[in-house]
């Protein structure tokens, strides 16, 4: 349990130091992977309650979703690299700083006389702000979708600490709903790029209709 | 345990530490298909060096003369501190960790200031470097050492790396890996292996320990070199408390077994030499980042499960 909450914390850090768009999506793909396991093994070895959701969360967050994203990628021609605004070593930094700021937070709830625990609270809080910083600092359409998934793993996370019994449903439903959502987010991206030839979120403020009617091909070019 | 065996350790590393770079060297040799220097190179240097007269250039100073000194003298008060083969140090108190850390320090910014003092801009730009980069490597440690220190509850260097045991191993797995690996990246930095900067290269504008010793010779030189030897011991001495905790069956025993897990860092190193290339100058601070993240992952994730 231990271990997988390391591997979770981990993987969030390692997102932010990633300068590959493929590897990100890996990562996103190991994540999922982990929280399943976590959500199967939960506090104390093996549980029947945790099975549906663990699997499903395997499935749809370990597999289809970072399959898709995979596609989209090869799909749209766009460069492999990530384009931050703040560069990767700061980015792991604060990310640190992310993760400090949640243990603290766990610390300060005093989960342990509520039976909950404050590892996982830890890694959820933690993935919900790297998923977030993620949105905010990185330039592609298509990280945020990753950063939008990392956001929704935290909530997972945060699930799965909570204890299982009523969150069967719920889970499921979220699932569904981000799974509509990564879907529909990687048919935009793909369009987009079949329509402006980029995914680069940071010139989208040039979207306009010109006098002629046509929208202009290389937007943006003299606004940098 | 008794007094005397705790100081087999350290006059090991005297010894011994001059043998690390010729294993490094005769696997680098191995995978390039040559036969390679002999073993015992390092050692022939030394005497060969110090049995030589000194040359000091005209712009050098009074630093210049005694700054390799004071770089051995450090790093072998370092060496008398650092715990060996599962025993205590024969130099240990409370909190001793910080003043080993520092002592490197000391070696180094001696070794940074001998650079600048003979004038040449090519040593100063491998000082730069070499502060540049150990600014990054440096948190790597001590968090790596606050870390054990908050498993061990204790704050001595004997006592933090004598509370590892294989039943920590059991107990996280995960914490302990990303530290050993964050310290193996650690030692290749530190000691100026092939991630970071290429021993081999003696010319070129990339490198960063070579350089800076380029205008030292003789005795001078010698000591430089032995300090190497001794910095590469002590970061394998420290690695090697982490991934092999020795119990406490008896000297005999262990001194053997460290020894051999010594010689087998080396040859890690060697083949991570051998089939790596050197990162990109850029990519250093991003590796060294990288390093300190995992094993400052590693402490919260410690503080959180507490």
């Amino acid at each position: 349990m231990t271990t997988l909450t390391v591997l979770l914390a981990l993987t969030g850090v390692l997102l932010l130091g990633s300068s590959r768009l493929s590897i990100s999506i890996r990562l996103v793909a190991i994540q999922g992977f982990l929280l399943g396991m976590t959500a199967l093994w939960g506090e104390s070895g093996f549980h029947a309650a945790g099975l549906s959701s663990g699997l499903s969360g395997m499935l749809v967050k370990g597999i289809v979703l970072p399959w898709l994203l995979l596609f989209v990628l090869k799909q749209s021609g766009a460069r492999r690299e990530i384009e931050p605004f703040i560069g990767f070593g700061a980015s792991m930094l604060i990310g640190l700083l992310l993760m400090g700021l949640s243990a603290w937070i766990a610390w300060r709830m005093q989960l342990v006389e509520q039976g909950l625990s404050p590892a996982l609270f830890t890694v959820a809080l933690d993935l919900m702000l790297v998923g977030l910083f993620l949105i905010i600092t990185r330039r592609k359409a298509i990280t945020q979708t990753l950063g939008y998934l990392i956001m929704e793993n935290g909530v997972y996370a945060l699930g799965v600490g909570a204890g299982t019994e009523f969150s069967f449903l719920l889970e499921i439903g979220v699932l569904l709903d981000v799974f509509v959502g990564v879907f529909l987010m990687g048919i935009m991206i793909f369009r987009i790029d079949r329509e402006f030839e980029h995914i680069d979120t940071d010139r989208f403020i040039e979207l306009r209709d010109t006098a002629s009617g046509k929208l202009p091909v290389e937007a943006g070019e003299g606004v940098r | 345990m008794t007094p005397s065996t705790m100081w087999i350790g350290p006059l090991c590393g005297l010894l011994f530490a001059p043998l690390l770079p010729g294993v490094i060297n005769r696997v680098k040799a191995f995978f390039a298909g040559r036969r390679g220097q002999p073993i015992l190179q390092a050692y022939h240097d030394l005497f060969k060096l110090v049995r030589k007269g000194v040359v000091y250039s005209e712009t050098s100073g009074g630093v210049f003369r005694f700054a390799p000194y004071l770089t051995l003298s450090a790093v072998i008060l370092a060496l008398f501190l650092m715990p060996m083969s599962g025993m205590r140090a024969p130099l240990s108190f409370q909190g001793d960790f910080l003043l080993m850390v520092y002592l490197l320090g000391i070696a180094r910014f001696a070794m940074v200031l001998a650079a600048l003092d003979t004038g040449s801009s090519f040593e100063g730009m491998g000082a730069s470097r070499e502060v540049q980069f150990s600014a990054l490597a440096e948190p790597c440690l001590l968090v790596g050492l606050l870390f054990l220190s908050a498993h061990s509850g204790r704050v001595g260097l004997s006592d933090i790396l004598g509370r590892i045991t294989a039943g920590s191993w059991q107990d996280m797995p995960a914490m302990l890996a990303l530290l050993g690996s964050a310290w193996f990246i650690l030692l290749l930095a530190e000691n100026a292996r092939i991630p970071v900067d290429d021993p081999n290269t003696h010319l070129e504008l990339t490198m960063i320990h070579e350089v800076m010793i380029l205008d030292t010779s003789g005795p001078d030189f010698g000591a430089m070199l032995y300090a190497a030897a001794l910095k590469l011991w002590i970061f394998g001495a420290l690695l090697l408390n982490l991934i092999l905790p020795l119990g406490p069956p008896s000297p005999w025993v262990q001194i053997p077994f460290f020894v051999i897990g010594m010689l087998s860092i080396a040859v890690t190193v060697g083949v991570v030499e051998s089939i790596m290339a050197r990162l990109r100058l850029l990519m250093v601070p991003k590796l060294l980042i990288g390093a300190t993240a995992l094993v400052t992952t590693a402490l919260i994730m410690k503080m959180a499960v507490r």
